[in-house]
Order: structure tokens, then C-alpha cells, then sequence
């Protein structure tokens, strides 16, 4: 095998093994448009990273945290429901984005390569960022688990319990922002959202727990890796789409498979 | 139990709302409303839809902050909270056992203790089974168990009897009657099951906005201002409830619905 090759291997793996819980948590809470507000807004972020000439991950961090805090912060006063409030903050950071990056024609920017992630580009520095960030994300859901778990089967019982329902949600959509720009990497700004949710939604029938469906999500996003580079090389097609369409071949076999067997 | 002097007079209230004004818009859901919960007392909250019943409790709860008026707590008070509406989302895998130890923080509970508390409520033995499995009165009585868990002061329930039929409500008030006495705490409910639960309330309290009346079941009932809130026909049909029929007939022998839909004046 090319070393490229296990370079994405191995990015890719660390991203899918932190992804998948987190993904858990995002279906259990119904918060998938959530996340694809996120990864539009990451656009936003990379232009800024080039703009200032920062790390590009530390760019779209911080302009996920924004867009997290202000979902938060504007629910209430504005009046709007959740998901148009979403619509407008996923749309508006994404034309704010491509605005942003036309201003730089000057330095050659491949948009293909946010918008689908490259993956085949991972080098050992990536590797290194994605190892560290990742085991800080999967340290700080470990702390957050029981408190988060409460949160999300009912926040106002949680709340009365004594737990500090608003820093849970504050801290789970931060976690969300840092996976989100570590993702970008693998599959991409457009297809960020389905590493995140696919293997979750892919584990939940074969669970019985909440950790099972935790770790059942990170094994199959790691599957989903694996076998999208495969099929990218096999095929030669682009590899952050490959590695979707394996994950999403994965939930329909998942999905089929005991269906047969009633 | 025509005893007029009050039981708990002496006892120093778990949790005090004064004079509890919100509003909402222009529109004041509630007016200066007060009520106070004691050790061993059942209060109930009666009135008819959009009273604000619920968020009276909610004040009481904490989860909302009232726009005038104060809510004095016990110190150390621990709440045992059972919300309106709970619902498990599907996607999420999680047993009737584990379900009951969320609202506990770090503390660690034996499978025998876990099974004792749902015995209580009279669900033993579905420790294992999948929250979005069990039944509707079942799930009531597993977030019943989830407070009592949590061994509280004040037991609140906001309409426990949802989607639950006749007898099994009747049963589910005399289990947190039973509850009441056996482990002493105050009881602060909302409910619309006016005859089910008049005859083990110690203290009623009518809300339309403000505090209409409150007091002794039997005082109560009697109140000019309740028979106004509910209408001379429940209001009557009442006195007869509290020796525990499950409804009244009308001059024509038609079943008279029990929901306080009277307007108020």
C-alpha cells in the first residue's frame, strides 16, 4: 500500500472514531440540520484562516463556535423556530464564505478540495492534529456523557435534577465545532454532516445501550474509511464521496439485513 | 376528616411561591398567586385549560423566572420532578433501569434497590425493558420511580395521570397517597381529575389566572367562587365524587365529563 494511502487510513480512522459518538448524540437530539449549519458555515472559517494567515482548522473552529453560540443565544429573543434560524445561519455564512474566498483570486484556493475533503493529502502534521484534537474531543464527551445523556432525554427534568442543562448544551456544540473542522479535512465541507450521523443512525438497530450505539458508530464510520479508499482506488473516484457512499451502503445493509430475517 | 383546624399548621413550608405574577404579551397568565407546599401535605392545583397551572409549577421548579413575586425555597430542598410530556426519542437505546438512574448524578444504586423503587410504584421486573416499549401507565410509574430515586422532599407532578384509563388513574392517586404517607414528603400536583383526587388532597388550590379559592377540599367545594369557576353541575357533582364513583350523570342519565371547562366570571 502507497504511504498516502495509510496516511488517510489512519486520518481518516481517528476522525470516524470521535465522529460517530458525537453523531450518536446528534440523532438522539434530532440535530442533523444543526450540524450541516456547522459545515456550511466552515466555508466561512477557511477563508478567514487564509485572510489572517492562521491554521485553517483553528479558522473554521472559530467560526463554528460563533454560529453554535448564536443559535443559542438568538433561539429566544428572535422568535424564530430553531430550524429557520438554521436555514438562514447555515446560508448566510456559506455565501459570506465564497465571498470571502473570491476576494483572493490572487492565491490559488482549491474550493474542491473544502467543499469534498482530501483525504489522499493527509500529511503526518494532519495526523498529529487529528490524534490530539480528537482525544481532547473524546476526553471532553466522556466528562459530558452522564450530564449530556440526562440533557437529551429531557432538559427541563435534567434541570430540576440540578444539572447545568445550558454549559452541557454549550459545551456538546462546541465538541460538535471541532469535530466538524477536523471532518472537513476527510470528506469535505458539503459532506461533513453524514460521517457525523450515517454511522449512528447505521448502529442504532444493533444497540441496546447508549455507549453501544456510541461505539457501534465509531467502528462503522471507521468501516466506512476503509472501504471508501478502497473503492477509491479500485475506481478511481473522488475519495470523500467514496467514503459516504460506503457509509451510506453500510446503513442500507444495516437497515436490510434484519428485515430479511423476520 | 371534617376536622377544620389545619394539620400542618406548625410544620414550616419545603417550598413558598408569593404573590407570583407573569406575563405574557400584555396578558398576565398569572396574578399574584401564592401557594405553599408542606411536610406530609398534598396540595393540588385544580382550574380549567390555560389557567396556568403548569407554569405556576414551573416557577416552583425554577425553570422559569416569574416577573414579579418570589419563591422560597427549603434550603437543601431535593425536588422529585414528573414533567407533563416526556418523550423518548426512538433513535435512543435505553432501559427502564438506566432511564431511572439518570437524574442521579454519579451515585450508584444496586440492580436490588433499582427493582425495590419500581416495585413501589408497582412496575417491578421491567428493569431491562426498552423505555419506548413499556406502556404509557407503565412510563408514568418508571418516572415516578425516577423521583422517588432521588428520595425527595417535594414530590412534583404535573398531571400524572396523562393517557392513563379511569381505574388505572384512581390507582395511580392512591399510590401517591400511599407514597405521601410512607415516606412523608409534600406533594404538589396539577391535575384535572377533580373527583379522583379531592378525597386524598389536604389542601386544594383553584387557579384562573389568580387563586380563585383555596383551602379544605369540603371548604372549597363549597366556595361561591369555585361553583362560578366550574359550574353549578360538576361543582355539585363533586360532593358526590368524594365517596369515589368515577362519574355522574346529568338529569338525562348522560355521563357528565369531569373537565373544568366552565369560563370564570
Amino acid at each position: 500500500m502507497d504511504d498516502f494511502m495509510i496516511r488517510a487510513l489512519i486520518g481518516g480512522f481517528g476522525v470516524a472514531a470521535v465522529a460517530g459518538p458525537l453523531g450518536a448524540f446528534v440523532v438522539w437530539r434530532r440535530m442533523a440540520f444543526f450540524g450541516g449549519t456547522l459545515s456550511h458555515s466552515a466555508l466561512l472559517g477557511v477563508a478567514l484562516g487564509f485572510l489572517l494567515g492562521i491554521n485553517l482548522n483553528v479558522g473554521i473552529f472559530a467560526v463554528c463556535a460563533v454560529v453554535a453560540v448564536l443559535l443559542v443565544t438568538l433561539a429566544r429573543p428572535s422568535g424564530l423556530s430553531n430550524d429557520t434560524l438554521l436555514g438562514i445561519l447555515a446560508h448566510a455564512s456559506l455565501a459570506l464564505g465564497l465571498i470571502a474566498l473570491s476576494f483572493m483570486e490572487t492565491q490559488r484556493i482549491d474550493l474542491m478540495s473544502y467543499l469534498f475533503g482530501d483525504v489522499l493529502a493527509t500529511t503526518v502534521f494532519d495526523i498529529t492534529l487529528i490524534y490530539g484534537i480528537g482525544a481532547i474531543v473524546a476526553g471532553g464527551l466522556a466528562l459530558l456523557w452522564r450530564p449530556l445523556l440526562a440533557v437529551t432525554v429531557d432538559e427541563e427534568l435534567a434541570l430540576v435534577e440540578g444539572i447545568p442543562v445550558k454549559a452541557v448544551n454549550l459545551g456538546f456544540m462546541l465538541l460538535l465545532a471541532v469535530i466538524v473542522a477536523l471532518a472537513m479535512k476527510v470528506v469535505g465541507i458539503l459532506l461533513v454532516t453524514s460521517l457525523i450521523i450515517i454511522p449512528a443512525a447505521t448502529a442504532r438497530r444493533f444497540s441496546t445501550t447508549p455507549e453501544q450505539m456510541a461505539a457501534f458508530a465509531a467502528v462503522g464510520g471507521c468501516i466506512a474509511v476503509a472501504a471508501g479508499l478502497w473503492g477509491s482506488m479500485q475506481f478511481d473516484t473522488p475519495s470523500g464521496p467514496s467514503i459516504v457512499t460506503a457509509a451510506f451502503a453500510l446503513f442500507v445493509l444495516a437497515t436490510a439485513v434484519p428485515a430479511f430475517k423476520r | 376528616m371534617l376536622d377544620s383546624n389545619d394539620p400542618f399548621a406548625g410544620a414550616d413550608p419545603l417550598i413558598e411561591a408569593n404573590s407570583i405574577t407573569v406575563v405574557y404579551g400584555n396578558k398576565e397568565i398569572l396574578s399574584a398567586a401564592s401557594l405553599k407546599v408542606r411536610s406530609g401535605e398534598i396540595v393540588t392545583l385544580i382550574g380549567p385549560n390555560g389557567a396556568g397551572k403548569t407554569t405556576i409549577v414551573r416557577v416552583v421548579l425554577g425553570l422559569m423566572a416569574p416577573d414579579r413575586g418570589t419563591v422560597v425555597r427549603r434550603p437543601d430542598l431535593v425536588i422529585g420532578y414528573m414533567p407533563q410530556n416526556l418523550h423518548i426519542d426512538k433513535t435512543l437505546p435505553l432501559t427502564v433501569g438506566r432511564f431511572l438512574v439518570l437524574g442521579s448524578g454519579r451515585r450508584r444504586y444496586s440492580e436490588e434497590l433499582k427493582f425495590q423503587i419500581l416495585d413501589e410504584v408497582g412496575v417491578g421486573g421491567i428493569l431491562e425493558t426498552p423505555v419506548q416499549a413499556v406502556s404509557g401507565g407503565e412510563f408514568q410509574r418508571v418516572v415516578l420511580a425516577r423521583a422517588l430515586l432521588r428520595d425527595p422532599d417535594l414530590l412534583v407532578l404535573d398531571e400524572p395521570s396523562q393517557g392513563i384509563d379511569v381505574t388505572g388513574q384512581a390507582d395511580l392517586y392512591r399510590l401517591i397517597t400511599r407514597i405521601r404517607d410512607r415516606r412523608g414528603c409534600g406533594v404538589l400536583m396539577v391535575s384535572h381529575d377533580l373527583h379522583l383526587v379531592m378525597a386524598d388532597t389536604d389542601e386544594v388550590v383553584c387557579l384562573n389566572h389568580h387563586v380563585c379559592c383555596a383551602g379544605h377540599p369540603e371548604t372549597v367545594t363549597n366556595d361561591p367562587s369555585y361553583i362560578q369557576l366550574f359550574g353549578k353541575q360538576v361543582a355539585g357533582a363533586l360532593a358526590v365524587y368524594q365517596h369515589h364513583h368515577d362519574h355522574d350523570h346529568d338529569a338525562d342519565g348522560n355521563v357528565v365529563p369531569l373537565d373544568g371547562d366552565g369560563g370564570h366570571g
